[in-house]
């Protein structure tokens, strides 16, 4: 029988990390995730691993450039000021192509904003983040099952495609707590031997992992070209999305993490009331599953946007959908959350609204 | 007495300028990793400035960091692979500006690394620029009056500032100015390695270095300029040795 357990989310997180063999954190604490490095600090030792509280989010993102040159999988955790911080290191680690993994428990932006739950970096990390063209490979669990899932299959995403992913989470997902099956771990992808591994040059010639690129003359567009030409390769292999009730859907309702799992109760309770509403929760946030919006665009009449920031995850809903539907806006960043009552109003709401337009 | 190139350098011309200090700095550091046998075993950074081509004259793995954060990155190296020599080059910009917090908390920690810190009281690849270590009265592109106490400040002292933390092993300045100079730097550098394979702990060696192309002079006067006037404000010797 599997394992079942109780643990807060933060803490599920690390412990997934453990278990799919991370093996070194660094991190700095920052509410709402203090719990991922106060867990690694007595978990990771258990098995041989290596935590270390740095001196700062720059000094942690860097100590795992060095780990994962190293050969190791590591990881860092912390929440949207701190995950600013890293931006330089993530540029660099994406840019030489080694894998970690970073979790974002986001909180109220902009600037220190508060400790609330929010999801107002999803452009930092969905469109970059930090300077240069690259992409990081971001996953949005929404319940802590999922999490728990999801945290083991991004060191494999991350490996496998050698990159850094991101589990984007909230101060709720961070913060909550739910019993979880512990499936042990079992990779999900065919991880390839690192051959690009920093451990000293004995019987090969020396390696060397750098990020400028000088030479020739266009070197460096050769080497955007190929990481766009990996990305590529990623879009087509990862696009993770539940769809619940789309089929016959005349409203589909989208949103991710948290509020997607809201969003769902708002859905079913819409259902009961006779209205034909859907859900698509994308769990890939990039890639995006654009397919499936596409795809729900041809017979869906109306698309509503649930996001617990001010209007970003709506605009690859549009994107995705090529504008095709209207798209109504149900969101607030600081601290504001949805409640499945609130969705249901909306709903309604637009449902009157698109009558009236047709009497 | 024949004179080799060291196994660890790669024979290829430096793309430094006549009279800097970088090439022989990097010389004696291959000399040390020859004579210790540990090329295979060794880990490297290359700093973002005029060593940022490091790689491509030093024959082992050399991992290429952001600016500043070449102790954190070795960090993460060291304790992952803690049989392996892991040490950074550096310059005083990216060592005493942007990454002071890197090193004062690597060396704080007490990492068991190997720090080769060359200080040149300038910004030498962005072209001239105020450095930490800058002295006073120094001319420099951002200090175009000379650096002055009041607005810049004095220049920071790594080795003595470094001095007061528990986690340090070693410490010592040393110049390339002189073959008296060479002699002890090496010396110097050697110890710094040996210490790192005794497992004692953070070891830094601190290198007055020339840099006549941003201080304007000759070659021969820039040896002159470390001589007479920094090594007034940095005075060489072992600043910690536990």
């Amino acid at each position: 029988m599997t394992e079942r357990i109780l643990l807060k989310g933060n803490e599920l997180l690390a412990e997934a990390a453990v278990r799919a063999g991370c093996r070194f954190y660094a991190g700095y604490p920052i509410t709402p995730q203090n719990e991922i490095p106060e867990y690694m600090s007595w978990r990771l030792p258990q098995v041989g691993g290596v935590f270390i509280q740095a001196e700062s989010e720059l000094a942690a993102i860097n100590m795992l450039f060095g780990a994962s040159a190293a050969g190791a999988r590591c990881m860092t955790s912390s929440s949207s000021p701190g995950i600013s911080l890293k931006q330089e290191g993530i540029s660099y680690i994406a840019a030489a192509e080694l894998p970690c993994v970073i979790v974002n428990i986001q909180r109220g932006g902009p600037g220190l904003g508060n400790i609330r739950a929010s999801q107002s970096d999803y452009f930092q990390a969905v469109k970059g983040g930090g300077h240069g063209d690259y992409r990081l490979i971001v996953l949005a669990p929404s319940t802590l099952q999922e999490a728990y899932e999801l945290m083991m299959n991004a060191f494999d995403y991350a490996d496998y495609w050698r990159n850094p992913a991101m589990i984007l989470g909230d101060g709720i997902l961070g913060q909550m707590a739910e019993p979880v099956e512990m499936k042990p771990y079992s990779p999900i992808l065919n991880i390839p031997s690192k051959d690009y591994v920093l451990d000293g040059c004995k019987d090969r010639a020396p390696r060397v992992i750098k990020t400028l690129i000088l030479k020739p003359e266009l070197g460096l567009v050769t080497h955007n070209e190929q990481l766009q030409a990996k990305y590529r390769k990623i879009e087509q292999a990862v696009r993770l999305c539940e769809e619940y009730e789309v089929a016959d859907a005349d409203i589909i309702v989208s949103a991710y993490g948290i509020p997607g799992r809201i969003a769902k109760g708002a859905v079913k309770a819409a259902r009961g009331k006779g209205i034909k509403a859907g859900l698509i929760r994308p769990i890939s946030l990039w890639p995006f599953p654009k397919k499936a919006f596409l795809k729900a665009a041809r017979t869906a009449k109306q698309f509503l946007v649930v996001e617990m920031s001010q209007g970003q995850f709506i605009e690859d809903v549009k994107l995705a959908i090529e504008c095709k539907r209207p798209v109504e806006f149900l969101g607030k960043g600081g601290g504001w959350y949805p409640t499945q009552e609130v969705i249901l109003e909306k709903i309604e709401q637009m449902l009157r609204y698109s009558k009236g337009a047709g009497q | 007495m024949e004179f080799h190139r060291p196994e660890t350098l790669y024979e290829a011309h430096t793309h430094y300028c006549p009279g800097c200090g970088h090439g022989i700095t990097h010389r004696l550091v291959a000399e040390v990793i020859d004579e210790l046998g540990v090329r295979e075993k060794t880990i490297a950074t290359a700093p973002v400035g005029c060593a940022v081509l490091f790689y491509d004259y030093m024959k082992f793995d050399i991992i290429e960091c952001a600016h500043g954060r070449c102790p954190a990155v070795a960090t993460g190296i060291k304790r992952m692979l803690p049989d392996r020599v892991v040490f950074t080059y550096q310059g005083d910009g990216d060592l005493a500006a942007i990454g002071t917090a890197e090193t004062i908390h690597t060396a704080n920690r007490g990492e068991n690394i190997t720090v080769i810190f060359i200080n040149n009281a300038i910004y030498g690849m962005t072209g001239g620029q105020m450095a930490p270590t800058t002295m006073l009265g120094q001319y420099s592109t951002t200090t175009p009056k000379g650096r002055g106490k009041n607005a810049e400040g004095a220049p920071l002292r790594v080795c003595e500032l470094l001095s007061s933390l528990d986690g340090v092993c070693y410490l010592e300045r040393v110049a390339v100015s002189t073959p008296k100079d060479v002699i002890q730097a090496k010396r110097a550098i050697k110890k710094a390695f040996e210490n790192q394979l005794a497992d004692k702990g953070f070891s830094l060696v601190e290198v007055l270095s020339m840099c006549p192309t941003d201080w304007k002079l000759s070659p021969e006067e820039a040896v002159k300029f470390v001589n007479e006037e920094m090594k007034k404000v940095f005075p060489l010797g072992v600043f910690k040795d536990k």
